[in-house]
């Protein structure tokens, strides 16, 4: 059975001028074990998609239909007390921004103690090893003496690795990581993102990573969700994704990400932007900037459709039997 | 050299003075505190080339972006436009409106209340490049098409425009006084990818259209590889190797460059781990004595912790690294 299943999962925002639907449909599930990677552009609904399964959208964002399996039990519609005992608990975040995450009043130790004493019955001495055996696991060096540091001692790897500590050290069974790496520069990426590997290896935890770097994916992740306009338009094992991409959309995104391996002329592009929410167009979200649109595009939406390897959204696949 | 550079840099250093105010550093009996932002850079821009720093932040890349269209003077060395020392050229309207600037941020480098029309017409208006509201009016229509956007879009607010079409409008401007070099410090840094291709493919046709040369500033050595003729590798101030940006990435040198092109995830790397260096940037304030990067380097000894290692030509690339002058290679 999968560890998480977001059923149909539809997020919308009510507003002055209407309600904007900013996740329609999404549907995804990741195993024990798995390394899901969740990429997209500004505003294609990743970090939501995040948001929504710890139960932290801000109001007035509400779900309006779908719903979140966490081990088999749905946990959308729980109150929030009961939600707050698996937010840290069975599901650890990491945000994007290190600086922004951890209080700057107290000691990374009260934090971290403070954070493993809400999930488990330990004393405060149990508390503390625990937390210097996570913080020295997380590659702080001297971590008996660091941990009585302040946040602003730290730099921001150190910091995000402090931040790893912190979602981890309660052993939660899925981890959301959104844009874990994207304020770090890559030599720090690189360890973060080995980091981050080797303990959800060694722990046996979930992964789902959301970022807009196609590349820490690719090295990382073990299947991939593509996020376009609040729909997911392709999912399925990452090579098959990155090197025979199914969907449109995700062939324009793969052209143009420039390579180390080779130099071309001229990148592919994608002309065009991705439609606000408010002017979402008919029938294919991506059909104004699609090269292979053709009619039924511009009048019905797509679902998700076996594309060799894959899963797309994309009439082209329409027609194709399960194993083209 | 066939001809003179376009734009040349001779040992050019800056520092900025990072002390406490006078009184605590008198109470406390602290000496000044300098940062090196820049420490000795030398380079050279040719005519239609592009020349790329590359660099984690805080090496000082966006400090030179910034000594070479003027907006800053170095500490020492100097900068020289055609032959002509900066100090001086900048006092030239006839020079200066030759070199522009594109940023890095489409949000915070337009100004919101002013219409398109008016933020691309101003360096036309400053260097009194036309004049007549008609003419400028279509010489407005002019760049912004060159740009990819219709001119009609001249009468909206920036408010108005995507990131990448921002980003478009800033290169309109960038070229509305009819420039010859173009600093380009992160361009596409605030884009989504699929957004940085369209502003890279249209960078590089602008510059096979209208001969322009570059400097182009990014911490993306992927986008560097796709746009750069010459390539510098810079490391807590210094350019730690530099040469025609195909040599070193086929064969990178400094162990500081082959590390910033293993860090790099690419699309290729499906399935694929590694070992990542360990270690981080050291504070500029304070380097470590020797080669800055010797606490990193894997190929240190002795020599890198005491001895600043000077520039040495390998084949077409300059170099800074005691190992790579040494001979000393272990893998």
């Amino acid at each position: 059975m999968a560890l998480l299943d977001v059923d149909n999962l539809t997020v919308e925002f009510p507003t002055r001028r209407g309600t904007l639907r900013a996740l329609d449909g999404v549907s995804l599930s990741i195993e024990p074990g798995e390394i899901l990677g969740v990429v997209g552009e500004s505003g294609a609904g990743k970090s939501l998609t995040g948001t929504a399964i710890i139960g932290l959208l801000e109001p007035p964002g509400r779900i309006a239909g779908g719903q979140i399996l966490l081990n088999g039990k749905r946990i959308d519609n729980l109150p929030y007390e009961a939600m707050r005992h698996i937010r840290g608990r069975q599901i650890g975040t990491i945000f994007q921004d290190p600086l922004t995450t951890l209080n700057p009043l107290y000691t990374i130790g009260h934090q971290l103690i403070e954070t493993i004493q809400t999930h488990l019955d330990l004393s405060n001495a149990d508390a503390r090893k625990r937390a210097i055996s996570w913080l020295s696991e997380v590659g702080i060096p001297a971590a008996a003496q660091r941990i009585d540091a302040y946040p602003h001692e730290f730099s921001g790897g150190m910091r995000q690795r402090v931040v790893i500590a912190l979602a981890l050290c309660a052993e939660p069974r899925l981890v959301i990581a959104d844009e874990p790496t994207t304020a770090l520069d890559v030599s720090i990426q690189a360890q973060i993102i080995t980091l981050l590997k080797r303990l959800t290896r060694d722990h046996g935890m979930s992964v789902m990573l959301v970022t807009h770097d196609m590349g820490v994916i690719a090295e990382t992740a073990d299947r991939v969700a593509v996020m376009y306009a609040g729909r997911i338009a392709e999912i399925g094992p990452v090579a098959e994704v990155v090197k025979h991409p199914a969907h449109p959309y995700t062939e324009g995104l793969m052209g143009s990400i420039p390579s180390l391996e080779r130099r071309v002329n001229r990148l592919r592009q994608i002309d065009g932007a991705m439609p606000r929410l408010n002017a979402i167009p008919a029938g294919c979200a991506f059909n104004p900037r699609c090269p292979k649109v053709f009619d039924r595009c511009h009048i019905d939406r797509p679902d998700l459709l076996p594309a060799s390897a894959t899963r797309a959204a994309c009439w082209l696949y329409a027609g194709a039997p399960a194993n083209a | 050299m066939p001809e003179a550079p376009m734009l040349e840099a001779v040992d050019i250093t800056r520092r900025f003075d990072v002390s406490r105010p006078w009184l605590q550093r008198a109470l406390a009996r602290e000496p000044r505190m300098m940062l090196r932002a820049v420490d000795n850079a030398s380079f050279a821009i040719t005519r239609g080339s592009t020349l790329s720093l590359v660099g984690e932040s805080g090496c000082g890349k966006s400090t030179i972006a910034r000594m070479a269209v003027g907006l800053m003077p170095p500490s020492g060395g100097e900068i020289r436009f055609e032959g002509n020392p900066l100090s001086t050229a900048r006092a030239q309207p006839e020079l200066r409106r030759r070199m522009n600037m594109i940023f890095q941020d489409p949000y915070a480098s337009l100004n919101p209340r002013w219409r398109v029309r008016n933020i691309v017409a101003e360096p036309i208006r400053a260097f009194a490049i036309l004049s007549g509201t008609q003419a400028i009016t279509a010489r407005v229509g002019e760049l912004l098409a060159q740009v990819g956007l219709a001119p009609a879009d001249g009468d909206k607010y920036p408010h108005e425009f995507s990131g990448g079409q921002r980003q478009r409008i800033s290169i309109a401007r960038a070229l509305a006084s009819e420039p010859d070099f173009l600093v380009c410090d992160e361009p596409t840094s605030a884009l989504d990818v699929s957004v940085q291709a369209q502003i890279l493919n249209l960078m590089r046709d602008l510059q096979q259209r209208l001969g322009l040369t570059y400097l182009f500033i990014s911490h993306n050595l992927a986008v560097v590889r796709h746009v750069s003729d010459r390539l510098g590798v810079m490391y807590l101030g210094r350019i730690v190797e530099q040469g025609p940006a195909e040599t070193i990435f086929r064969t990178p040198l400094h162990p500081y460059t082959r590390l910033l092109l293993d860090a790099i995830p690419d699309l290729e790397m499906v399935g694929r781990s590694r070992t990542p260096v360990g270690g981080e940037v050291p504070s500029p304030i304070a380097p470590p004595p020797g080669c800055p990067f010797h606490p990193r380097c894997p190929l240190a000894n002795d020599r890198c912790r005491a001895e600043k290692p000077e520039h040495t030509q390998a084949g077409e690339v300059m170099v800074a690294c005691h190992a790579v002058a040494e001979g000393r290679e272990t893998v």
